[in-house]
């Protein structure tokens, strides 16, 4: 190894290292238990050629710390923090994972006994109902659970997704032709799935874009049930799509889902999370790549009020080498006992040369009673990367701030506004669909309204 | 011509100790067209009287008025008074992450005249103030105070000064923190909006240097909560040779 040029390795731990540098207010740790320090830029500790692989906690004292993360920082058992998400069961069966029990890393911060028993009893209810508007060229069908193209994307992660694979009836499957281009904002595809009551219910969606297409789905969740759902999402090589799920519930709603991606070669991907109502909303979106040359953005926002459970767990798994993925979540809470939880778990894996990688999760804290959780989780199994970084922090709309713009004449109604509009926005404008931008932006309004009473 | 008037101001604030009493009896007249130098030692009540007149929470009012052209401002909340005419430059402006500047002064000047300023003009107005404030057009795209050096915060202060016009200003320790260049252009900043006269000044600092640059028409020296003396500029000057030993240890004499 020459020694009077960075080898290429070097350069990127050194960028690696420098994207890991803890921003304000996050004090997480990497490598546990060493911290790393802005001055051992160059060597990590433990990495070698072959690279080591890295995950990181939540530190038991640090902002961001609830008392579950000192629970389960040290020992063995069920739910090591540092376990690898790699090494993660996965089944189609719900028996082949154990009960759930709280303890898990998986679930840790889920309030179970709000889980209306989607992870035990059987899902016999009606799936929400499918209310479709889309361009001619789009087929969307309602097709048996039988149909050959169901199973594509992944496996169930977890168990409250594998007891939905094993009830679902009927799938709902959106195919979008090759070099079919539904770029323009006319062309994009709602599905409105709409509760259809409190019986606990299995769902599942497939959106297939095949090659080269462009296209914007939108899932649009309404109305209350408690559905546990399942959404496969497979981009074939060198297509585009944006999928848009949002989660506009009404206040009694308990939904889980886990969005699969497959992403093809030179695909582009981007995911869209927006989570608005409902009593507990679980989503948990995992994207992994098919190929190389692949693009991943995945973006969320949320906004709880009092007494809304909001968890988005997502997982980036760089298989393969020369990917890139940038994840941007952010939320803003309101009202007593509002908790939302974001755990961004980011595998580069060994054959994951030049992987290009940033997450960022950011929440805005608007009263007192409320709570964020926010894990990022970055493990990285080889050193010949473009990037690997992550940002996390929760901030505090406080009374200075309030005070401040209120002696510039502003009204407190309209200056909590315009922060939250603010905050929220850097994820609204990446829609890129005006009318859904629009309607984010007035849900925003009315969650901001309804704070205010 | 606007009149603000503190009239026997009794404020104290709850602290972990229990009740605190930090002015005791304040009086003072402002007219628009005067400059009146507040001066006075660390924790003497300067900054609590210029939180108090723009109505921070924490601050309770024991006694006394404030009226402003004979308004009872006691009663308006903070955004009201702003909206009256009454400015606070605050000693140490928080931040506001997600909030550009430019959305920021654009909705704070649409809050205090009522209608949203014609967006050519405005746009004009503002490059203007912060040319001569000389402050870099990129701040404009920058969250307000977000990571703004101390000196950047006052200039934007005092932009905000300039843009907003209202009839009495309240600079709290604007010139701590600030290099020689820098007071120079902050000051002028101060003399320009104050110019023609429909402006009044209430200037708190604890060092005389800020006044070779604005110059008061008025010294008030604060001492303990109260107003230990008062005189013209030469008031200053004498401050200026001696400090504030003598009345410090005159408070603690009487003790
Ligand atoms: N929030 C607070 N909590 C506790 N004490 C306070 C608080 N605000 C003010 N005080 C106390 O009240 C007194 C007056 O404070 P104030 O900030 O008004 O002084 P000041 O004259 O502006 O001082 P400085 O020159 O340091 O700015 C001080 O003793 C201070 O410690
Ligand atoms: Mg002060």
């Amino acid at each position: 190894m020459a020694s009077a040029e960075m080898t290429q390795e070097e350069l990127a731990q050194e960028e690696l290292a420098q994207d890991l540098v803890p921003g304000q207010a996050e004090k997480a740790r990497i490598g546990a238990p060493t911290p790393l320090a802005a001055s051992n830029l160059r060597r990590i500790a433990g990495m070698n050629e072959e690279g080591e692989q890295l995950s990181e906690i939540n530190p038991a004292g640090g902002p961001l710390a609830g008392a579950a993360t000192k629970s389960h920082s040290h020992g063995g058992g069920v739910g090591v923090p540092d376990s690898s998400r790699a090494g993660r069961l996965t089944s189609y069966k719900s028996a082949d994972f154990p009960a759930i029990t709280g303890r898990e890393e998986d679930w840790r911060f889920t309030p179970l006994k709000r889980l209306r028993g989607l992870d035990k009893v059987e899902l016999s209810g009606a799936a929400p109902t499918l209310e479709v508007h889309k361009p001619i060229e789009v087929a969307v069908e309602t097709v048996p659970r039988t149909d050959p193209r169901i199973g594509t994307a992944g496996i169930p992660e977890d168990r409250v997704s594998a007891a939905a694979w094993e009830a679902f009836t009927e799938a709902v499957i959106v195919t979008i032709p090759t070099e079919y281009d539904g770029g323009a904002e006319d062309k994009v595809v709602t599905l409105t799935l709409t509760g259809a009551g409190e019986t606990p219910a299995a769902s599942h969606v497939l959106v297939h874009a095949k090659r080269f297409s462009r296209s914007v789905v939108v899932l649009d969740h309404r109305g209350s049930a408690v559905v546990s759902e399942n959404v496969e999402i497979v981009i074939d090589d060198g297509a585009q799509l944006t999928v848009v799920s949002i989660q506009d519930w009404d206040d009694t709603t308990v939904h889980a889902s886990s969005q699969q991606a497959k992403v093809g070669r030179d695909a582009k991907f981007k995911h869209v999370v927006i989570n608005l109502g409902g009593d507990l909303v679980r989503i948990t979106p995992s994207t992994r790549f098919a190929g190389t040359g692949g693009d991943v953005e995945m973006y969320g926002l949320y906004f709880a009020d009092a007494g809304q459970h909001f968890e988005q767990r997502l997982f980036v798994d760089h298989a393969v080498p020369n990917c890139k993925s940038r994840v941007t979540y952010k939320g803003a809470l309101q009202g007593k006992d509002a908790h939302t939880v974001w755990v961004g778990d980011v595998l580069i894996r060994k054959d994951a040369e030049g992987t290009d990688t940033y997450e960022m999760n950011r929440n805005l804290i608007l009263t007192q009673g409320a709570r964020a959780d926010s894990v990022p989780n970055l493990e990285i199994e080889t050193g010949l990367i473009e990037g690997a970084g992550h940002a996390s922090a929760t901030g505090r709309f406080d009374d200075e701030q309030l005070f401040y713009l209120q002696a510039r004449g502003i009204p407190e109604d309209v200056a909590r506004r315009l922060v939250v509009r603010g905050f929220l926005n850097e994820v609204i404008q990446q829609i890129k669909v005006p009318a859904l931008e629009e309607r984010l932006r007035e849900a925003v309004e009315h969650e901001l309204n309804a704070g205010a009473l | 011509m606007s009149i603000l008037e503190i009239k026997d101001l009794h404020v104290s604030i709850e602290t972990e100790q229990g009740t605190k009493q930090i002015l005791k009896g304040v009086s003072l007249t402002i007219r628009t067209g005067e400059t009146h130098a507040i001066m006075g030692p660390n924790g003497s009540g300067k900054s609590t009287l210029a939180s108090t007149i723009a109505g921070h929470p924490r601050y309770k009012v024991d006694r006394g008025t404030i009226t402003l052209d004979g308004v009872d401002v006691l009663s308006m909340s903070v955004d009201e008074r702003a909206r009256a005419g009454l400015f606070l430059a605050m000693q140490y402006p928080v931040e506001i992450p997600g909030v550009t500047m430019t959305n920021f002064l654009r909705t704070a000047k649409t809050a205090i005249d009522g209608t949203a300023p014609s967006l050519r003009t405005w746009t004009k107005d503002v490059k203007k103030a912060m040319g001569e404030l000389r402050i870099e057009p990129e701040f404009a795209q920058r969250n307000v105070n977000e990571g703004f050096s101390g000196g950047e915060k006052k200039r934007h202060e005092i932009l905000q000064l300039e843009l907003f016009q209202p009839k009495f200003a309240i600079l709290d320790e604007t010139d701590s923190g600030l290099d020689v260049d820098a007071l120079k252009v902050v000051s002028e900043g101060v003399n320009r909006a104050a110019e023609g006269g429909a402006m009044g000044t209430l200037l708190i600092t604890h060092y005389t240097r800020i006044l070779r640059y604005i110059k008061p028409d008025f010294v008030h020296v604060f001492v303990d909560g109260r107003v230990a003396e008062e005189g013209g500029p030469e008031l200053a000057d004498r401050l200026e040779d001696e400090g504030y030993d003598r009345f410090v240890s005159a408070t603690s004499s009487q003790a």
